[in-house]
Parts: structure tokens; sequence; C-alpha cells
């Protein structure tokens, strides 16, 4: 066994374990954190996209997550669509966004493409606080229930959990699908050698487009999932605390690797649920996590800890010559 | 009969801002041509890769590829056109193995490159060719091995690599041999010499011996001008050549 396939079991094996753990645990309040972690995860994996993949810094990507939210509640309280049909067009809706601020976002590159995400985002931000009559304003938007599916009501938190589940686990294989197809390396040598990419064929901006609607839809998705499981939805989920937050997740997990989003989401998820149940100030630990996060392991957890599990279990030689 | 062109440059301009890169450059290259563009630094020769690839907009002028009109066309149009380059600065995936490289090259020349689902790891048309490549410029054995545990000699190899995996017609070679010992200048210089002659080449090298051992003809520039053009004869007979390479 080399150590590449040992490290993919321990991965998968820990990952199950923590997605069985809310369930050992029992009580509603950790099923309810375990959703919370998988809504997050889908959400910094879809920024992964951009940041880990493409080598594009947003940080406006709470849009998309907001502005799909919005969507399901506006149309499910105000037009009297159900979940799923408001659900859809939320989608559609955030593609269109995405395709339209992804072609203005991408004019520029590195610091100048943060600052246009950033604008961006804060004007969505803004029509959500200043647009009142429909918004709701800094009230937001209460009441938004929880749908059924297949005759089971969700509201249960262990059934929910268990759609979570399903969704976490479509958008992984998904994004892994997407890691390994032809785009999504065209995607990853746009971000190590862009111009060099050009020369051999590749167009460079397009590919950096259409991963940006891929990364906001996504995030839409993400947001459906947000809406769902809240039931509210305020114009702070569109903002820059909420790009922020996401970001952190992505670049603390391990930005350009598959689970460190995943792992990302858990931490900060994890302490802002549970720690702060203890600890008032549990702001300040998660800072004090992300500076111990960039001393011991700068390149985020994931590729960090990978790194120390192949020193740990050096190659098994027998595999490589012996079939040769 | 009258040869096929592989290149023609028409009264290319390049400036940036008050300095004229390029002035006025003519140039034919005949289809199977083996041609050594001479001149010393700043002369303007890499930016007129630049302009012929359209990393760059030329100020005016024209570039035809095979008799078809290429002048500013962005520069992933190059790779279906058959036009290929390589780098003087190493310009490689630092991330990949060596045969990871060699995919994204003939990547760009695959309709496969827009699939968000098809795996190309593992695809025999992509594996094979990639190794096929590798070995040509003699990296074979390596090719599962990081970029990063390669030596410089081999990364100006694998750049060699990337542009012939994609079978072009017309190959830019910007200093293949920038920074190469004198073993691997020769063993780069064999694996040049045993490039197909159906790929028309244009050569940007100061390495005389290997240069001009490469070569079918050679253009001279200087000041972002064409000097003088010929073969090695004429050139190094030519007056003003001398008096460039004295001089300067």
């Amino acid at each position: 066994m080399t150590s590449n396939t040992r490290i993919t079991l321990i991965s998968v094996t820990l990952l199950v374990l923590a997605l069985a753990a809310p369930l050992v645990a029992g009580q509603p309040f950790y099923i309810n954190i375990g959703s919370q972690v998988l809504i997050a995860a889908i959400f910094a994996m879809s920024l992964n996209i951009l940041v880990g993949y493409g080598g594009m810094t947003s940080i406006g990507h709470a849009a998309y997550l907001g502005t799909s939210a919005y969507v399901v509640a506006l149309l499910t309280l105000q037009h009297g669509f159900g979940f799923y049909a408001a659900s859809a067009v939320a989608l559609g809706v955030v593609v269109v966004m995405a395709a339209i601020f992804g072609a203005i976002a991408l004019r520029g590159t590195g610091i100048t493409f943060l600052m246009i995400t950033l604008a961006l985002g804060q004007t969505m931000w803004g029509v959500a606080f200043r647009w009142s009559d429909v918004t709701g304003g800094d009230n937001g938007l209460p009441d938004i229930k929880r749908p059924d599916l297949f005759g089971l009501n969700l509201v249960e938190p262990g059934l929910f959990y268990a759609v979570m589940i399903a969704l976490f686990v479509i958008a992984l294989v998904g994004m892994w699908i997407f890691t390994q197809s032809g785009l999504g390396l065209s995607l990853q040598g746009t971000r190590d050698q862009p111009r060099r990419m050009g020369m051999l064929g590749h167009h460079v901006w397009l590919v950096r487009w259409i991963a940006f609607i891929i990364a906001g839809f996504w995030a839409g998705v993400a947001g459906i999932a947000f809406i769902g499981y809240h039931g509210y939805i305020h114009p702070l989920s569109l903002g820059l605390a909420n790009s922020a937050e996401v970001l952190l997740m992505v670049i603390a997990g391990g930005a350009g690797t598959l689970l460190g989003p995943v792992v990302g989401a858990a931490i900060v998820v994890v302490l802002k649920m549970v720690v702060s149940a203890y600890v008032s100030r549990w702001v300040l630990l998660l800072g004090c996590t992300f500076v111990a996060i960039v001393i011991l392991l700068p390149e985020g957890v994931v590729p960090g800890l990978e790194r120390l599990l192949k020193t740990l279990l050096p190659e098994t030689r027998n595999d490589g010559e012996a079939s040769s | 009969m009258t040869t096929e062109i592989a290149l023609q440059i028409n009264g290319m301009t390049k400036n940036f801002g008050g300095l004229k890169a390029i002035d006025g450059v003519n140039l034919t290259i005949p289809k199977g041509d083996r041609r050594l563009l001479l001149g010393p630094n700043g002369a303007g020769k890499t930016t007129l890769f630049n302009l012929i690839t359209g990393d760059l907009q030329p100020t005016s002028g024209s570039v035809q590829l095979f008799g078809r009109d290429i002048t500013g066309l962005p520069s992933h149009h190059c790779a279906p056109l058959g036009l290929a380059r390589t780098y003087q600065i190493i310009t490689l995936f630092p991330k990949n193995t060596l045969a990871e490289n060699v995919i994204l090259s003939l990547l760009g020349i695959s309709p496969l490159r827009w699939s968000p689902i098809s795996r190309i790891k593992g695809r025999k048309e992509f594996e094979e060719r990639a190794r096929a490549a590798l070995k040509q410029v003699g990296l074979e054995a390596k090719a599962d091995r990081p970029l990063g545990e390669t030596s410089y000699g081999e990364k100006r190899r694998l750049e060699i690599a990337l542009a012939l995996a994609q079978n072009p017609s017309l190959l830019l070679l910007d200093e293949p041999l920038a920074g190469l010992s004198r073993q691997e200048r020769l063993d780069v210089q064999a694996l040049i010499e045993a490039i197909p002659r159906d790929i028309t080449l244009i050569l940007i090298e100061h390495d005389m011996d290997v240069a001009l051992a490469l070569a079918d003809s050679i253009t001279v520039m200087y000041h972002g001008r064409v000097i003088c053009e010929g073969d090695r004869a004429q050139v190094v007979a030519d007056p003003r050549v001398k008096e460039i390479y004295l001089a300067s």
C-alpha cells in the first residue's frame, strides 16, 4: 500500500466517523451542529474552487449564499412558491448573478479581483439592508418553513441532518470529479501558469469565468440548505463578515485540497457553537486557533497533517518494485 | 514550384511608450526552415515572439501563419493552428509531475479541456502520448516524478516536450540552452536536431556554436530592426554584424 492510499483510507474513515459522531451523541444540539458544519462545508468547498483551484481570492462569496437564501425566502413567503420550486429559481438567479459578477470581477486579477468581489458583495448586502420593503431590511425575513421530503417532516433534526449528509456527499463527490476533469485540470493550470496555459490552447479567461459560475452555483446550494436550516435570513449573511469567515475556513483547512474546506468549516462552526456555550470570548479562541494553525501548519490543517502522516508512514516499497 | 511560407511578418512595429521595441520588421520563413534569430540583448527577439503568439498586440503590421492572418489573435488560438513556443524563463507547472505537465499541453488541443466531468488521468490517449513526448526528450524514466525533483537541465527539456507534444507545424524556441552546462547543451542540441524536419523552427539562442550548427538560415536583429539575413557565411561576413558584436 502506498502512503497515498493509506492517507485516503485514513481520511475516509475519519470523515465517516465525524459524520456519525453527532448521531452517536444523540442530542439535537449536537445533531444541529453537525447540520451547520455540513452547510458551512458545502459553502467553503464552493469558495475553494475559486481560491484553492483557481488561485482567485474572493472576499464577496457570501453574496451568493445570501442571495440564494433571500430568493427562497421571498418566493415562499410572498409569492406562494413551494420550497423546492423556490430553490430551483434561486439556483437560476445565483447562476445568472455569478455570470454577471464574474464577468465584472475577472476584469482584474489578484488584489484587483479581490477588491471587486468585495465591492459586489457589499452591494448585495446594501440592497438587502436598504430595500426594506422587500427584504425586511435589518429585521431580515423570518418564518420560512422547513419543507417535507418524501413525506418526511425535516423539522426533526436527525432527518434534516441525514438530508445534509446526502447533499454534502453529492457536493464532495461532484467536487472530486471536477478537480480530476479536463476543466478542473485546466483551472489548476491557469492558477499556476496562466500565460503558458494560454499558449497551450486553454482559454484562460473563459475557464476562470466558468469556474466562477460553478462556485456561485454551489454557494447557492449552500444558501438553500442555510435557509432550510435556519428558516431566517438577515443582511449579515450576505456581508463581509460572512465572506471573510468562509475564506478563513478555506485557508485554515487547506486551500486547493478536497477536504481542507470541510475541516476548516468544522473548526469554525464547532468553535462558534460549542465553545461559545462555555466561553463568552469565543472569538478570541477562534483567533488563537488561527494563529496556531498559521504557525504550526501554515499550508492549512489538511495538507499539514498529510505531510506529517507521510513522514510517519514511509512508502512500503513492495508494490512499485515487485510489479515492475 | 514555390515553397510554402510558414510565417510571414509584414511591417511589424511595436512601441512601448516612446521606445520602438520592434521597428518595421519584415520576415519570411519558408516551411521546413530552421531559422536562428540573433542579436544582442534588447534587440527585440523575444518581443517578436510575443507579437507572433498574441501575448502582445502590435502597434502596426501583420502576421500570417501558413497564409492565415493571425495578427493580434489571442494566444489561446495558437495551439489549434499548429503554433507552439517555449520560454526563455522556465514556465512549467510546479505542483505536477512531468507526465501531468505534458498532459496539460495535450489537453490544450483536446475538446475535453471543457469537460467538468470526464476524468483525464488514466486515459490512454493522454498517458501514452505524454510518455511518448517525454521519451522524445529523454525524460521517460522520470515521468511520474514531481517537477520539484528534477534538475534545471531536465526542466529545459520538459519545456521543449510541452511544445513538441502538440505536434506543431511551427515551433518557436526562446533560448532553449539558457543556463545549461556544456554537456547539457550538447544533449539539448541533439534533441533539437532530432525534431522532424516538417516542423518549422525559429530559434533564439546566444550560444553561437550550437545555434549556427542547428540553423539553416540566420536573421540578425538590432534595436528592433532586421539588419541582415542569410546563411552562416553571409551573416558572418556582413560588416554591420561585426560592428554590432564587436562594439557591444
